[in-house]
């Protein structure tokens, strides 16, 4: 073979090859870098303080359990919503539909997903927030609910798009057997259909869970940016404050080494976590069901 | 008949749960196409702002995020791509292509404000590149990057093997068969997923808060390392940051976001659909 030609090929498939490792040494290097800032907090904060249920961090209180708190009920809110209305579309997407109705709103909805989520929190502050003070008779408009309001609009996208792929990846011939049978397409809507495909539905809203808890720009122009520990129900009326807002509020203000600025990371951090554990479960979904697919087609 | 008239309610249920979901969809286009359209003027789209942001045009931040989508293709495509090409044409299916895959699944799901805790600390701090562009577009492009890869991968996996077997037996090497075959089949596809990931990175603001965006700049950036305004980032400070602005300006910046984002996935959509329709397998 041409010497020439013969070297080009090397270089090339190492450069492929390196191009094909890099998502492991990028996951790797932000790893590494909330450790290096994030973890001097633990040194230089005690962890009575770090677990508190203080965030002020000008007189050097760092609870960062009011925050934790914050994006858990801004999220399970946005749960609430998204699940029923994004499986419930999915299902008509995929089950009820017409095939012209389908083709136009499954691009449609991801739309929505494509729409910046700074948008919606412009509309959130302009329109959303006082709508719920004139309408619920709150003090303030601007609570954890319109952060769950919008959050729960940013997360359906994501599981219209997931559920309805896993839907129709259901084989036909399960629902020709159900229907075959006797059941109407009611029935084998909720006996066959969504049970087959339980594992991508599941994957779907835990994405749409990551998707809510990791979302700021919307969160934060809504929320109020209250950090108070939310405990009861009624949380949801008053402002909140989550995780990722007060990165981004926080961030732009700090001296970079000071012990605020390593708490901030520390969040960053735990945020990271959350994310890493919420995306190798679902992937481990994912991976299961193609295994019991493949043991199923052999 | 009950049970014909459960799924008589039932699926009315769900053509109600859908028309919910797909509704305000449509209200929200409208409202800010109908709020914002009268703020556009060429005065608005080619001017700078003045008193304060509250009057005058935004072409700062227009131009400002027309270089970060550039600087973010310009680093993430090419990387993409090839990582696509890794896992489609050269990985085999061992705990290294496992773990790669894992890694892109995360990079997917890391909240956009870590990103930027992470180009703040890697690229702003460690590398010394400064609150400037070329931080924010290195942020981006990582971010960016699954998405590139997910859809170009998806791209060459649907090239039919017997194209690639083919080009072998005539005795192309591996690299002509898939620059000379499979990436010209396969591009409208992997074009398609480069514009919808830098679609998103179009319209991110918590990445760049940090890595480069600017509050305010009398000029356009002359270098990369160069801060810079930014449309999302702009209609931020306008609605949360500056009192008494004018809603006109407000909802138009959010309109000239919004046509940015959405022309680009229009183009995508038009990339994709013309390249089914001409598709020869």
């Amino acid at each position: 073979m041409d010497k020439s030609l013969n070297w080009r090929e090397t270089i090339i498939t190492a450069v492929i090859k390196a191009s094909g490792y890099s998502a492991i040494l990028f996951v790797g290097l932000i790893f590494f870098f909330l450790l290096r800032e994030g973890l001097p907090a633990l040194s230089q904060v005690t962890l009575a303080n770090l677990f508190s249920q203080r965030w002020y961090p000008i007189e050097a209180y760092y609870g960062i359990l009011p925050l934790i708190t914050g994006s858990l009920i801004v999220t399970l809110g946005a749960m609430l919503i998204a699940i029923p209305f994004g499986i419930g579309t999915a299902v008509f997407i995929a089950e009820i539909a017409p095939r012209w109705a389908r083709d136009i709103l499954k691009p449609f909805v991801e739309l929505l997903g494509g729409l910046p989520s700074v948008v919606l929190g412009f509309l959130g502050i302009l329109v959303l927030s006082p709508f719920l003070r004139v309408f619920l008779d709150l003090p303030t408009g601007l609570t954890a609910l319109a952060g769950s309001l919008l959050l729960g609009g940013i997360a359906i996208p994501t599981i219209v798009s997931i559920a309805e792929d896993a839907l129709d990846s259901v084989p036909r011939s399960y629902r020709e057997g159900a229907l075959a049978i006797g059941a109407t397409r009611w029935q084998t809507i909720w006996r066959v259909t969504l049970p087959a495909a339980r594992s991508g539905v599941l994957t779907a809203i835990m994405l749409g869970v990551g998707r809510a808890i990791g979302e700021t720009m919307a969160v934060m122009m809504v929320t109020g940016n209250a950090p108070v520990l939310a405990t009861r129900w009624n949380s949801l009326f008053m402002p909140a404050r989550t995780m990722t807002a007060t990165i981004a509020a926080e961030m732009g203000e700090v001296a970079s080494g000071s012990t605020h600025y390593h708490v901030l990371f520390f969040i960053g951090l735990v945020l990271f976590l959350i994310s890493l554990v919420v995306n190798v479960t679902a992937s481990s979904v994912v991976f299961r069901q193609k295994k019991r697919a493949e043991r199923v087609l052999s | 008949m009950n049970r014909i008239l459960t799924q008589r309610l039932g699926f009315s249920l769900l053509t109600l749960v859908a028309l919910f979901t797909v509704l305000p969809i449509l209200v929200v286009f409208a409202y800010i196409i109908a709020k914002g359209a009268p703020a556009i003027s060429w005065e608005f789209l080619s001017g700078f702002p003045r008193e304060g942001m509250r009057a005058g045009g935004i072409l700062p931040a227009i131009v400002g995020t027309f270089y970060l989508t550039l600087g973010t293709a310009i680093f993430s495509v090419p990387l993409g791509i090839a990582a696509a090409i890794y896992l489609a044409e050269y990985a085999r299916e061992n705990w290294l292509t496992r773990l790669i895959r894992i890694a892109i699944i995360n990079l997917a799901g890391i909240p956009s404000v870590v990103y930027g805790l992470f180009g703040l600390g890697l690229f702003v701090f460690f590398l010394k590149f400064g609150t400037s562009l070329l931080s924010a577009s290195l942020t981006l492009s990582i971010m960016t990057l699954p998405v590139i890869i997910s859809a170009s991968e998806e791209a060459l996996r649907a090239v039919p093997q017997a194209f690639r077997t083919v080009s072998i037996s005539l005795g192309g090497t591996r690299w002509q068969t898939i620059r000379r075959i499979v990436l010209p089949q396969a591009l409208p596809g992997i074009l398609t997923g480069v514009i919808l990931g830098l679609e998103r990175a179009a319209g991110e603001t918590a990445p760049i808060l940090f890595t480069g965006a600017a509050f305010f700049l009398p000029r356009l950036p002359h270098s990369p390392f160069d801060a810079t305004m930014a449309l999302p980032y702009h209609l931020f400070v306008i609605s949360t940051q500056v009192p008494e602005m004018p809603f006109q300006i407000q909802y138009g910046t959010a309109l000239v976001l919004i046509v940015f984002v959405l022309g680009m996935n229009l183009i995508a959509t038009f990339i994709r659909s013309r390249a089914r329709a001409k598709r020869q397998w």
